[in-house]
């Protein structure tokens, strides 16, 4: 029972290692079916995580803590709380629908295309428990290399140089956080993010990352080193170059994973890093992180505007949705990071659904471009139904989860500066052009070519997937509160840490232990 | 003045001989002649008994430093032998161990390579590699600079000739030629470095040159200058960075890699690295601490030159030797910042972190060649990167097995490569040398670039009609023996901790020598 966390992370790498063992494309149904088995499996032991969750707590829950690497002081320390709970549940149930998304499309190297799903899994399962600096950057870079060989060996024509540029990108990110880790380390003597529960016993009780003093510089440059680590994953504007060439050249379930999960991953290091470990410079900063958002919400959606490629244009989208959830963290209010979390969740469902719909089209007939579709709802009604749906998602529109975590944050822009907000809230135009706009052009009209005419609406399989996003989608917009009251005991804590300054009142070196 | 500073030899018995300490070192040498002698009578062309002959002894000798070596000499201070011009501390047994273990694995490695060649498999190859290998452990245990150099010039001159026995092939006999000459310029700097050291010591004894230069310092010699004993650590320094590769002393790296035989370039890859680190220990940590500051600044401009040298040429290279020759001085480049990192602090991290830098180096090198070595077959070298086309459809085990050798050469967890970059990172960070590890970590991240792109190579792409890997002819053994190496790169990756300890006692035996 204690076990839970490492159970999430290492059922569905093992589950993936077995069915690689599988080997050859002779036994390609054998490798899904574990693949899928594992899945399950992998989703089925996140859930009383959820259902054991004291959401009255602060504090992490579900910890393990054993020693690691005990010459450099490396624990196997594990724990969630009101933040990283939800993600470990959104990242193992987008899993499921990945593994189902595949089982038509993909006939070549069955076995290793799950098993990378798999181990990746687990991986960013490990990146939202680790509670150790060292353990989530092992984590952090080593789930870069399944989506690497995913991007690569079941891309499309352009794969090499999408797989390569996402690799190179996020690495150069991951070297920064590497260097600002080590300086951690060796100003506080562990690489403890939070503190380690009484029950354990450890030898040494070094300072935690959260209470280290540090001065206004060396936070500035932690800062820094953090924000492009970050912001890369993220991404921000002007880092983000790499996302659409990896999403178009990805095969459908790369790009799930990506938006839906891999996205996060930035987002959710803002939170566990910049603001509890460099408060002062956060704050000092925010404006640049703030102006940084916006770029992302408005020029970015613009650019979402004038896409061609179905897939592109749910890139950029994906860009300006994450400019959403950044600004929302760095207005320092509960309700922005509130809403922006919301929002992350959201947007692992919805971009995941808007991946699956373009995949669906994509299997059958090949292209991605928004000038071989029209007429699609006149031979396919039932997806275009769902379509529908998940397109007002993206746009925001009430009662679907896309409205909730927007209007949040844009609730606590117009606390924070009514201008911001004004900008921000120009979303709900621009997200509804790009959104409605390609909708009208693929689905609406007369049917456009015989490609168009010839498709067959969606099976069974596409059909329970989209049914359970929907559900999800519907269920979030209109009653939100499972989510946040999961995450709001948790938020509070790190808004009062965040205000708390760090640095040190009288100029005395912090003690080593 | 000198002759007022106490002899070092009061503190121990210098007449002693201890012949028995360096057993493995005399086990060595009398069975490669016996071994000689024997292969006479040899007919078969694979050398089976030559081969099992040559194993046994290389298996003896690591038994055997377990016999020498004292049991409570993990804490102790070294134990001499030849009237201290021989030390036995847990420095040299550890490396010793290592450089036996790292031979017999590459002699399994080249077997079939060898036999595939039949002006390679002669007993004179055996013989060579154990000569060698000798030659690296009189240098890991040399205290004394005569020693030293003779157990250098004893390996050197035998991996020249390793790489020239492929007599029918003008690339290997160019290789050979430019090793020669270079690794010849590269001793006798060595030998010019040294003279000059005993010129302003008046000693070879390593130990004594230490005790000696500390007494000078604290006499206050030092604050003027002494140019004959500056321009001898600059040549000893250049002669240092020749054998191990360091840019500007590079040059000879990849066209030896590139040209010697296959099985050759495996051995010059691996084993000599250690022996060149232990030289590099003994002959800047253990006899010149005192002049730290000087080496350390000299040390990282070398390991900054090579860093970028090494990462930005490999981009270009399409013959994976020669890659892995630019790779090699790469590491060469991150092994030197943790050498020069060496502050009050961190001396023991310092050693410690190069120590494990260069052994996980050495592993994951004999990895890589060794899966070359297996896809090499009689009349193909399997060593353009155009051959792992399309590896992945026909050997999805090697694939993956080359996958996680590159991976970790990048520095990517959960392989080893990453722990050991990150504590030659940590050493320069504690020292505070933030732009050393800035910029180890900028080339670094253009290193990814290259071994990404083999992994590119093998799944990414496929076969075309040109000539690629097909099957592999070596037998079980060495496949599961490849498979374990590649493997064990991920399983020490994981778990660290042993070898982290061993690099650590092994350096810090260094410092209570003195």
């Amino acid at each position: 029972m204690t076990d839970l966390l490492s159970l999430a992370i290492w059922t569905p790498i093992a589950a993936g290692l077995l069915a690689l063992a599988t080997g050859s494309d002779r036994n390609a149904a054998l490798a899904r079916g574990i693949a899928l088995l594992g899945a399950f499996l992998g989703f089925g032991v996140t859930i009383p995580l959820y259902l054991g969750f004291n959401t009255t707590s602060h504090a992490l829950q579900f910890v393990e803590y054993r020693p690691w690497i005990s010459a450099f002081d490396i624990a196997y320390y594990l724990g969630v709380d009101g933040i990283s709970v939800l993600f470990v549940l959104l990242n193992s149930l987008i899993t499921v629908f990945v593994v189902l998304a595949g089982w038509r499309a993909i006939q070549s190297r069955v076995a290793q295309y799950n098993a990378a799903f798999l181990i990746m899994s687990g991986l960013m399962n490990g990146i939202f428990c680790a509670q150790d600096g060292m353990l989530f950057y092992v984590f952090f870079e080593a789930s870069l290399i399944p989506l690497y060989l995913i991007i690569g060996v079941w891309g499309g024509p352009n794969r090499v140089y999408a797989a390569i540029k996402f690799f190179l990108y996020t690495l150069v990110g991951s070297l920064l956080l590497l260097l600002a880790i080590i300086y951690l380390y060796l100003k506080s003597g562990a690489f403890l993010i939070a503190e380690i529960p009484a029950e354990f016993e450890t030898t040494h009780r070094a300072i935690t990352w959260k209470a280290l003093p540090l001065s206004i510089q060396e936070q500035a440059w932690i800062f820094f080193a953090f924000l492009i680590a970050f912001a890369v994953k993220v991404p921000m504007f002007p880092v983000h170059t790499w996302l659409p060439d990896a999403h178009v050249e990805a095969p459908t379930g790369g790009s799930v994973v990506l938006a839906a999960i891999a996205l996060k991953l930035g987002a959710y290091g803002f939170l566990r890093f910049s603001l509890p470990v460099t408060p002062d410079a956060a704050h000092e900063y925010a404006w640049l992180l703030i102006a940084l958002s916006l770029i992302a919400v408005i020029y970015i959606g613009l650019v979402a505007l004038v896409q061609a490629d179905m897939k592109k244009l749910v890139a950029y989208s994906s860009i300006a949705h994450m400019g959403f959830v950044t600004l929302g963290f760095f207005m320092f209010s509960a309700l922005g990071i509130e809403g922006a979390l919301v929002q992350m969740i959201s947007h692992g469902f919805v971009s995941a659904a808007m991946f699956l719909c373009i995949g669906v089209l994509y299997d059958r007939t090949h292209t991605r471009q928004i000038a071989d579709y029209g007429g699609v709802v006149n031979t396919m009604p039932k997806f275009a139904a769902f379509f529908m749906l998940f397109a007002m998602a993206n746009a925001g529109l009430p009662a679907t989860s896309g409205f909730v975590g927007e209007f949040m944050v844009i609730l606590a822009a117009v606390q924070f500066n009514f201008w911001i907000a004004m900008a921000a809230a120009s979303t709900l135009i621009i997200g509804a052009a790009y959104t409605l706009w390609m909708y009208k052009r693929v689905i609406f009209g007369a049917i456009a070519s015989e490609r168009v005419r010839a498709l067959a609406d969606i099976s069974a399989r596409e059909f329970c997937i989209l049914t359970l996003l929907a559900l999800a989608v519907l269920g979030m917009g209109l009653y939100p509160k499972p989510f946040t009251d999961v995450m709001h005991t948790s938020v509070d804590e790190l808004l009062r840490h965040a205000a708390q300054s760090k640095i040190p009142q009288t100029p005395q070196i912090p003690q080593i232990p | 003045m000198l002759d007022s500073i106490p002899s070092f030899f009061q503190d121990f018995d210098a007449t002693a001989l201890n012949l028995m300490l360096s057993a493995p070192e005399i086990f060595l040498l009398v069975m490669s002649c016996v071994i000689l002698l024997v292969d006479l009578a040899v007919k078969s062309p694979r050398r089976t008994t030559t081969f099992a002959l040559t194993q046994i002894t290389l298996a003896g000798a690591f038994v055997l430093i377990f016999f020498v070596m004292r049991p409570r000499s993990l804490e102790e201070t070294g134990v001499y032998a030849f009237g201290g011009m021989f030390v036995n501390d847990m420095l040299s047994y550890a490396l010793k161990a290592l450089v036996y273990f790292t031979v017999i694995v590459t002699l399994f490695y080249s077997r079939r390579y060898l036999h595939e060649r039949q002006a390679m498999c002669r007993g004179e190859y055996f013989v060579l590699a154990l000569l060698a290998t000798l030659g690296m452990s009189v240098m890991i245990s040399a205290h004394h600079f005569l020693p030293l150099y003779l157990g250098l010039e004893i390996m050197s001159l035998s991996l020249y000739a390793m790489v020239a026995m492929n007599r029918n092939s003008v690339a290997a006999t160019e290789a050979a030629m430019k090793y020669f000459i270079l690794g010849a310029i590269g001793s006798g700097m060595l030998l010019y470095g040294m003279s000059m050291v005993y010129g302003a010591t008046e000693s070879l004894f390593i130990s004594e040159i230490g005790e000696r230069l500390r007494i000078l310092s604290v006499l206050d010699i030092s604050s003027n200058p002494d140019t004959v004993l500056a321009l001898g650590l600059v040549f000893i320094v250049a002669a240092i960075a020749f054998k191990l590769g360091a840019v500007p002393f590079h040059m000879w790296i990849p066209d030896v890699y590139h040209g010697a035989p296959t099985a050759t370039t495996l051995f010059i890859a691996t084993a000599p690295k250690l022996a060149g680190f232990a030289i590099m220990l003994r002959l800047l940590a253990d006899a010149m601490p005192v002049l730290s500051v000087d080496w350390q600044s000299m040390l990282m401009v070398l390991a900054v030159l090579s860093i970028a040298v090494g990462n930005l040429v490999a981009i270009m290279q399409t013959n994976i030797k020669r890659m892995l020759a630019y790779s090699a001085i790469s590491h060469i480049g991150f092994m030197l910042i943790g050498m020069a990192s060496t502050d009050t602090l961190s001396f023991g991290d310092a050693y410690a972190s190069t120590m494990f830098y260069v052994v996980t180096y050495v592993f994951t090198t004999l990895a890589a060649f060794g899966i070359i070595l297996l896809f090499a077959r009689a009349g193909f070298e399997a060593d353009e990167l155009a051959h792992y086309k399309g590896l992945n459809q026909r050997h999805p085990w090697f694939a993956a097995m080359m996958m996680i050798v590159m991976l970790s050469m990048a520095g990517i967890p959960f392989f080893v490569g990453f722990f050991a970059k990150f504590y030659v990172l940590k050493t320069a960070v504690m020292a505070g040398y933030y732009w050393l590890a800035a910029v180890a970590v900028l080339f670094s991240l253009i290193g990814a670039f290259y071994y990404l792109r083999v992994i590119k190579y093998m799944y990414f792409d496929t076969a075309g009609e040109e000539e690629a890997v097909a099957r592999v002819e070596s037998g079980f053994f060495v496949k599961a023996l490849v498979s374990a190496n590649a493997l064990g790169i991920a399983l020490l990756g994981i778990f660290p901790d042993f070898l982290l300890r061993l690099s650590r006692t092994s350096a810090l035996s260094i410092l209570l020598l003195q």
